[in-house]
């Protein structure tokens, strides 16, 4: 613990939260009367100026649709979008932008891979998720399970909202085809080992899916370090526009797999005798992209870029931390999801209270967290509970605003005295 | 225990305390602060609620919090009794204003009130949007459906 308050003290100096606060418009406004405190960061996060500037001035000087050719501002879009493609790729460290395919979001990513490997599955295989799954990373499954015969099986997790490695140990059998896992938890905040998963998984030949959702707003993944065959992200948590979202696909895979959807842009030749798929990445790209949504993402990457990562992660640190440490001024107050490594996110709960009760009452302070399943239901059926509370933190939020939550936490519990 | 007949009849909100006892005390609640005591304070008065009416057939569909409406049609007076649970607060506080303003009335007369109208003078809207998890529309259709049943029937 001294340790962790020495390096916080170290991270307010060197991490001006109030100046990076000023890049985003929308969390200087007033809500009920009270200053903004935005801690729903993991439904969805906030937009700096530089993104809604980027898709502004898009569609003030070079919208039009892309890879058309013929005139300039084709060509003054298409460069942006594809150099949003490029910006992608380097964040993910992707060998190559053959291997980055838009998608409307971490959702349709899924369920495109999802889709696109049912022709590799039979009765009797097996699809390894986790207990801690988004539905997202579950239902898409399911269904092709449905189609296909092949069954979805869920790695335990443990009481501290861990992935049990005796579970998944055991669940890995010459039956499995695919491991499809969360980076992190959107519920527990619980940072998993993919690394050490995804390599046994490697090891016999079990394609790997990681769903980076809840992971890439708090740190960079290198998808060649982690080696794994498919990585998905949305651009909203990510602080860029809402609506696109980003399909790592390893290129030797994308090949094998057929479209998901059929239309323009996907196709190089079409007959009415046949027709033949575009390269990659665009194959998977049927018709009109989100094109102001790309250069918005490539945006907030670039916006990201700029700040510095490691002093970044190390304030977010802090105000967990923090959260930790004021748990005990809420009687009955308990977390869910104590992992050792997590990103800031806080799962609660506080006894007699429903997560609604304390959610529409943080509201009328101003301060707005999620409170339901988040769309995790297997994971409260795990814990025992209809729903939790959660506080989401970015790195825009402050120490000052982790103690506002808890004094309002307090006054809610004073008034269901 | 399965509600009884007298369970229905003995629910006293609605006559005490009354709407206008409701709508008089609200007014003079200035901050979100007292308004929210109070509402909590309405749900405490909630009639106890049969465990085994807590079914699928009785569920209310959604809201964020689990919800139970069941019914009982008084055959002399042709009036409609309503029993309402939650397991949160406000909610359950939701339901009593629910229950104080639409029980004990005939189909009829249920369906012929003025909920949205009634919601506005208490000035409920300010704080309590319609369109969030707390169910209220929904607790109010579950309510209007089985009128518009008994009417049917």
């Amino acid at each position: 613990m001294s340790d962790m308050s020495v390096a916080s003290t170290a991270t307010r100096k060197a991490f001006d939260a109030q100046a990076i606060r000023r890049d985003f418009p929308i969390l200087s406004q007033q809500v009920n009367g009270k200053p903004l405190v935005y801690l729903d960061n993991g439904a969805s996060a906030q937009k700096p100026a530089a993104v809604l500037d980027a898709m502004d001035r898009y569609y003030r000087e070079m919208h039009s649709n892309v890879h058309r050719g013929a005139h300039t501002l084709g060509d003054r879009a298409t460069a942006a979008f594809e150099g949003a493609r490029e910006t992608v790729r380097s964040f993910l460290n992707a060998s190559s932008t053959q291997e980055v395919i838009w998608t409307k979001g971490t959702t349709e990513a899924i369920n495109l891979v999802a889709n696109g490997l049912a022709q590799k599955l039979k009765a009797g295989d097996e699809i390894l998720v986790s207990h801690m799954e988004h539905h997202a990373n579950i239902v898409p499954w399911q269904m092709v399970a449905e189609r296909t015969g092949a069954k979805v099986v869920p790695i335990l997790v443990t009481p501290e909202g861990e992935l049990d490695m005796e579970s998944f140990n055991s669940l890995l059998s010459n039956r499995t085809r695919v491991l499809a896992i969360t980076h992190v938890s959107n519920v527990l905040g619980t940072i998993n080992p993919v690394a050490d998963m995804v390599s046994q998984a490697k090891a016999r030949g079990i394609i790997t899916l990681l769903d980076g959702a809840q992971a890439v707003p708090h740190f960079q993944p290198d998808v060649q370090a982690l080696d794994c065959d498919f990585y998905v992200f949305s651009s909203h948590k990510l602080f860029g526009p809402t609506g696109i979202g980003v399909l790592y696909g390893r290129a030797a895979l994308l090949e094998e797999m057929p479209p998901y959807q059929g239309g323009g842009e996907m196709i190089e030749r079409v007959t009415f005798e046949g027709t033949t798929w575009n390269t990659l990445p665009y194959k998977f790209e049927a018709g009109t992209p989100a094109i102001a949504e790309a250069v918005g993402l490539g945006a907030a990457i670039d916006y990201l870029n700029g700040l510095d990562r490691a002093a970044m992660e190390s304030a977010e640190n802090a105000l967990l931390n923090r959260a930790n440490q004021l748990v005990e001024t809420v009687p009955g107050m308990s977390i869910i999801g104590t992992a050792k490594h997590k990103v800031p996110v806080m799962s609660f709960k506080i006894e007699g209270l429903h997560p609604s009760d304390i959610g529409t009452l943080l509201d009328q302070q101003g301060i707005a967290i999620r409170t339901g399943h988040h769309c995790a239901m297997p994971l409260m059926d795990f814990y025992g509970v209809p729903g939790t509370a959660r506080a989401s933190f970015a790195f825009y939020n402050t120490l000052d605003e982790v103690e506002q939550l808890f004094t309002a936490l307090q006054k809610v519990q004073r008034l269901f005295a | 225990m399965p509600a009884t007949e007298q369970d229905f009849l003995d629910n006293p909100l609605g006559t005490n305390p009354t709407l206008e006892d409701v709508l008089d005390g609200f007014e003079f609640l200035d901050d979100w602060e007292e308004r929210y005591a109070f509402i909590i304070d309405l749900g405490k008065q909630l009639p106890a609620f049969p465990d085994d009416a807590r079914t699928e057939e009785n569920y209310v569909h959604g809201c964020q919090s689990q919800v139970w409406v069941i019914s009982h049609i008084d055959e002399t007076s042709g009036k409609l009794y309503l029993l309402i649970d939650s397991d949160a607060m406000i909610v359950r506080g939701l339901a009593a204003m629910i229950t104080i303003a639409l029980n004990g009335k005939t189909p009829r007369d249920l369906l012929a009130t003025d909920i949205d109208e009634l919601f506005e003078r208490l000035d409920l809207f300010r704080h309590i949007s319609p369109t969030r998890g707390n169910g209220l529309r929904s607790m109010v259709g579950k309510v209007r459906d089985i009128a518009a049943t008994e009417i049917a029937a």
